[in-house]
């Protein structure tokens, strides 16, 4: 017996996206950012897309290459004050955003990768954030529903992969990853390097396998992976 | 104000230090402290900032600056690092303001049409930690202060904040207000008054220094 192989193009697995998909794309800063999926969507021209992504990295990098190319139509996030670009086009009315606490954010996704419904918090009770959510009581505590937030895929950048889509993040590049790893219909990541089936340690993974679909090994490192020059 | 505030930094405390200002406290913490610095994107255990020349592109802060690992530093994912929020084991957190009410509550993350940058991770750092401090200059550019009776900015968190360290004083939210604890060198108490849109209660006797 031996494990399906999902290694696949960027064009191949890329093209699957189409106009009006919601897509979640994993990564905090530059560590975890999945560019050349980013690249390949840009060069590809899907629009009318829905992006999930902690932040909207930073001009000239990654999701704005979307957003400059009039890609997006709405943005769910957690913080854009790195990327000019963003702000501009929300207080312009060109670009839906829609915030969310970066902890719930995440619990949200993964609710959606566990098959939950949803998740009970009183994160942002007292704030704009909360406004026009359904409330519930427990234990004597007011505590809002959060829905599960799932996606048609999720672009995804690991350090090492195998075949079968078993996954690790190398350092702070774990972020949103693993949660989005489980979360979307399709699953598509990209990895620095793919090794031989078995040449993962097995308790070394953080994304297993099942959980993968296409696995694209990157020929090159783009300058966006580097170190930033601040 | 930032070496102050490094102070009240105790042994064996687990501590995020936010965006901006709060960032520098790093630099005033003992090399020998007993501290573990949590930083939301997914790490504890953060080392000294890196040069360009030294950073690893795969280890950053949530402020985007480029870290070190120390001996005993651990990596995890934005669920796990906001479950240690969430869950109560971070005793302290320090956070950058836009306005903080003589209630504590705070106004971080939106300027309505001129500055809305997001929460990040504000909200269940300002909600969850046990202990919540403001860094801040005591006024805008403009001019205007920082504290206030009530803020007029969308809030972060309400009643969260306990205390605020400004480029002129030291200031405890209590619960009757804002008390004034300490003072920064070559400053006034009329000065401090003057520049805080909040009633300011005044110790008795020597108001301490920094």
């Amino acid at each position: 017996m031996r494990l399906p192989d999902k290694t696949t193009t960027m064009r191949d697995a890329i093209g699957e996206i189409t106009d009006g998909a919601t897509v979640m794309i994993g990564g905090f800063g530059v560590p975890g950012t999945p560019f050349c999926l980013i690249d390949a969507l840009v060069q590809q021209g899907t629009k009318d897309l829905t992006i999930i992504k902690n932040d909207a990295n930073e001009s000239g990098m990654g999701v704005d290459h979307l957003l400059k190319n009039g890609q997006v139509a709405r943005l769910i996030t957690t913080h854009i004050g790195l990327n000019p670009r963003a702000i501009e086009m929300m207080n312009a009315g060109d670009m839906a955003v829609e915030f969310c606490a970066q902890g719930i954010l995440a619990e949200r996704i993964r609710a959606a990768g566990a098959g939950l419904a949803g998740i009970l918090t009183d994160i942002g009770i007292d704030t704009e954030l909360g406004e026009g959510k359904q409330r519930v009581s427990v234990g004597g505590h007011s505590q809002m529903v959060e829905a599960a937030l799932g996606a048609d895929f999720a672009l995804i950048h690991a350090g090492q992969a195998d075949p079968f889509g078993n996954l690790c993040y190398a350092g702070t590049a774990q972020n949103f990853n693993p949660a989005m790893a489980m979360a979307a219909n399709t699953v598509i990541a990209e990895a620095e390097v793919v090794r031989p089936l078995g040449q993962l340690a097995p308790n070394t993974i953080h994304t297993p396998g099942p959980f993968v679909d296409r696995v694209v090994e990157l020929t090159e490192l783009t300058e966006e992976y580097a170190v930033v020059r601040r | 104000m930032v070496a102050r505030a490094a102070r009240d930094i105790q042994s064996g405390m687990t501590v995020n230090l936010g965006i901006g200002l709060p960032t520098q406290v790093i630099e005033h913490i003992a090399a020998d402290m007993q501290v573990c610095l949590h930083s939301e994107n997914g790490i504890a255990g953060i080392g000294p900032a890196q040069p360009y020349d030294a950073a690893d592109r795969n280890l950053i802060d949530a402020g985007g600056a480029y870290v070190s690992p120390v001996a005993g530093t651990s990596y995890f994912d934005s669920a796990v690092s906001f479950a240690l929020v969430r869950g109560g084991r971070l005793d302290l957190t320090m956070l950058g303001a836009f306005q903080v009410s003589m209630h504590g509550d705070l106004a971080n993350w939106k300027i309505p049409g001129l500055f809305t940058p997001g929460a990040g991770g504000g909200m269940e750092l300002a909600q969850k930690a046990k202990q919540v401090i403001v860094l801040t200059t005591h006024t805008d550019r403009k001019g205007r202060s920082k504290l206030v009776q009530e803020c007029t900015l969308p809030l972060t968190a309400r009643g969260c904040v306990a205390r605020i360290f400004t480029d002129m004083a030291v200031i405890d939210v209590t619960p009757k207000g804002f008390a004034l604890c300490e003072i920064a060198a070559g400053l006034t108490t009329d000065d401090v008054i003057k520049a805080t849109d909040a009633p300011l209660a005044v110790p008795r006797g020597k108001i301490p220094t920094f």
